[in-house]
């Protein structure tokens, strides 16, 4: 039976936690435990869900969960995975919430490592775009244009001056037996996805856009909604790789405006209307690769 | 029991097979790589029932190494030099954690300049990480501390992560005869990892937390706790070893000939051999010298420092490393020894065997001469004999 909002578990896992209003990450983290069940056991690396989650005595998770070194998501869920089969238990979900900077910048080594091992493991990235619980620093999933506390927008420079990485298809390039793209603005298709790879033997990897307010600038009500509109803008995209092949899940009919999109947030303000160009173009020549080379 | 001819690597890697981890993380480095390539061979062949995981780097060797610990499993990985300070960010994350990984370290220099010799500033630059750390003579007790060291990483009363330095090359690659005990006789020795410091499945936790200021005290002085609570557990595990293999080990060091010595030579790891015979030379010449080996530099083995050296004239120490703008780390922890046992004799330090530079008879021999000077000095052995710095004033 599919995973929807009248079926999903009633039992929280995560709550009582510290994380701002509003905040994209902890509702990925919470509704992907709801998915995988108490036999979860869940690693966290240094970043805003374990701030908010692990301060002795208010630990937050009900399932079993550890704080694993900033570097070392994908490393200790291996240990995790390895250490309880080694023991002859098997009913048990070793996943990982690392943000992007613990997934795209520091535990990109040891993340690889495991893909190539395929070891076990459901390794999810909550992406809320930037170094938040740190205070809003760049990372290499920092969209192009993005002002942060490092890349300040200024006379000469505006904004973060690069790209997003490309994980999904980093993830992807290793031969990896399932890998995803999710969004919280659309979170069935997150249930889904996450239902799907608590089915799959091997490395499972999801990567869940999941907007921060504060890192953002836009109002702790509309993290859901900005979450769509990255999507229907065309700018973020819902896909899976399986068996090989990419496939998209959601073709917007027509895309919002990215216009609308990017001002929307304190952190886009500054652009120019040349600066919106250019990421629509970006936007659209990653569409044009997305038509070519998905299903 | 069996006779064998071992490199110290290869009879580590039988005593780790004896103890049967059941999770090893694995990453190459000279001059560890045997011990890894080994035990592989064992998961292949069959003689170990173990998960062997091939990490990418040796930050993940341990990280994989805690997450197996946190879950209940026994876990050992092993690594060296560059390696070991590459993980360094894990030293202090598996003791907080209380998690009784063991590690073996094969001494090496580290860079810069580039060495893949012995020397053990690699291990001593890490003291401070809050691991078990003991230094084997010989391929012998290199077997023998891989086993003992789960026996006392795993002790409720310790619950700390163990690290096992082997000297590079000189050890690690040296051939000896050493008994090999059977599986049986190991087994009698050590009993399964048990823990309540777990995650499991009936019994939900959340592990490896954030502790504020107001509590975060109380973790470390139980961490220290945990560290000091080895003293105890090593001297029992000896005591338990001896009756079943027949042999026997002397805790946190190894007196030589020290009761009435005039002049003693601290020293450990591998070099304790040839400074044992010096002792021995010396002795035939009517000379009073004694060897004290220290076995175990964490937990520090401050009152067997103090008991050995209380009626010497003079101490000298002779180490491996350097604590750059000060001294050897070993003769901070020795002046410290004695300085809160109340005895004033004079202590020398002696700088060798860096990068694996040989250290000679005539050169331990010449420490011994040097002693009977009863100076207060910090010397680098083989580099023309001056002494090397005011701190060694500053020490008195």
């Amino acid at each position: 039976m599919a995973v929807n909002a009248k079926t999903l578990n009633e039992t929280e896992f995560f709550y009582g936690h510290k994380a701002c209003a509003g905040c994209g990450g902890s509702l990925a983290v919470r509704i992907a435990l709801k998915v995988l069940g108490e036999n979860a056991v869940a690693v966290l690396p240094a970043g805003c869900m374990s701030a908010v989650g692990f301060n002795f005595p208010q630990l937050c998770f009900g399932n079993n969960a550890i704080i694993s070194t900033f570097a070392g998501t994908a490393s200790m869920l291996t240990g995790i995975e390895a250490g309880l089969r080694a023991q002859g238990i098997t009913d048990f979900h070793a996943v990982g919430f690392a943000g992007d900077g613990g997934t795209a910048d520091i535990g990109l080594q040891a993340l690889s490592g495991a893909i190539d091992r395929n070891d076990d493991i459901l390794y999810i990235c909550y992406d809320n775009e930037a170094y938040m619980n740190t205070g809003i620093q760049k990372s290499s999933l920092t969209p192009f244009g993005a002002k942060t506390t490092t890349t300040p927008a200024g006379k000469n420079i505006r904004g973060n001056l690069r790209p997003k990485k490309n994980m999904f298809e980093i993830v992807a390039a290793h031969g990896i037996p399932y890998a995803a793209t999710a969004s919280v603005g659309y979170i069935n298709d997150f249930m889904r996805k996450v239902e799907k790879a608590k089915q799959i033997k091997g490395t499972k990897y999801i990567h869940i856009l999941a907007p921060c307010p504060t890192g953002w600038g836009i109002k702790t009500d509309d993290t859901i909604e900005i979450a769509k509109e990255v999507v229907d803008c065309g700018l973020w995209y819902l896909a899976e790789y399986e068996n090989g092949e990419f496939k998209l899940n959601y073709k917007p009919e027509e895309f919002s405006s990215v216009g609308d999109y990017l001002k929307k947030q304190s952190r886009f303000r500054h652009l120019t209307d040349e600066d919106i160009k250019v990421i629509q173009s970006s936007r659209d020549a990653k569409w044009e690769f997305i038509h070519r080379n998905f299903k | 029991m069996a006779k064998r001819f071992l490199s110290g690597n290869e009879a580590f890697a039988l005593g780790v097979r004896l103890a049967r981890p059941q999770v090893i993380s694995a990453y190459p480095i000279t001059p560890q790589t045997i011990v890894v390539e080994k035990l592989s061979e064992y998961v292949e062949d069959g003689s170990l029932k173990a998960e062997f995981i091939h990490v990418e780097s040796e930050h993940s060797a341990l990280s994989c190494a805690m997450g197996a610990s946190s879950v209940g499993a026994r876990a050992f990985t092993a690594t060296s030099s560059q390696g070991l300070l590459y993980m360094t960010e894990c030293l202090p994350y598996a003791a907080g954690g209380r998690f009784p990984i063991v590690m073996m370290n094969a001494n090496r220099s580290t860079a810069l300049p580039w060495n893949i010799y012995g020397d053990q500033r690699d291990s001593v630059s890490q003291l401070d990480s809050g691991w078990i750390q003991a230094y084997a003579e010989n391929a012998q007790e290199a077997l023998d501390i891989a086993l003992m060291s789960f026996y006392i990483a795993e002790h409720p009363i310790v619950s700390t992560p163990f690290m096992a330095n082997l000297d590079g090359f000189v050890l690690t690659h040296t051939y000896e005869v050493a008994d090999v005990p059977t599986i049986e006789q190991a087994d009698e020795f050590l009993p399964p990892y048990r823990t309540k410091n777990k995650m499991s499945l009936s019994e939900p936790k959340n592990l490896a937390f954030s502790a504020g200021p107001e509590s975060n005290t109380i973790f470390k002085l139980k961490e220290h706790l945990g560290v000091l609570n080895a003293r105890t557990v090593i001297s029992e595990a000896e005591q338990r070893f001896g009756k079943i293999f027949g042999r026997h080990y002397t805790g946190l060091t190894e007196s030589y000939r020290t009761e009435d010595a005039d002049y003693i030579l601290i020293t450990l790891g591998s070099i304790s051999g040839l400074v044992r015979e010096i002792t021995d030379k010396l002795r035939a010449e009517g000379k009073k010298a004694g060897l004290l080996r220290i076995r175990y530099l964490r937990p520090f083995p401050n009152e067997e420092i103090a008991a050995a050296i209380r009626n010497a004239k003079a101490a000298a120490v002779l180490e491996k490393d350097i604590s750059f703008g000060n001294e050897g780390t070993v003769y901070t922890n020795v002046n410290s020894a004695l300085q809160k046992a109340g005895i004033n004799i004079p202590t020398s330090d002696y700088i060798g065997g860096l990068g694996g530079k040989n250290i000679s008879a005539e050169e331990i021999e010449g420490i011994f001469a040097e002693l009977e000077e009863e100076k207060r000095t910090v010397k680098f052995l083989g580099t023309g004999g001056e002494e090397s710095g005011s701190q060694c004033k500053n020490a008195q």
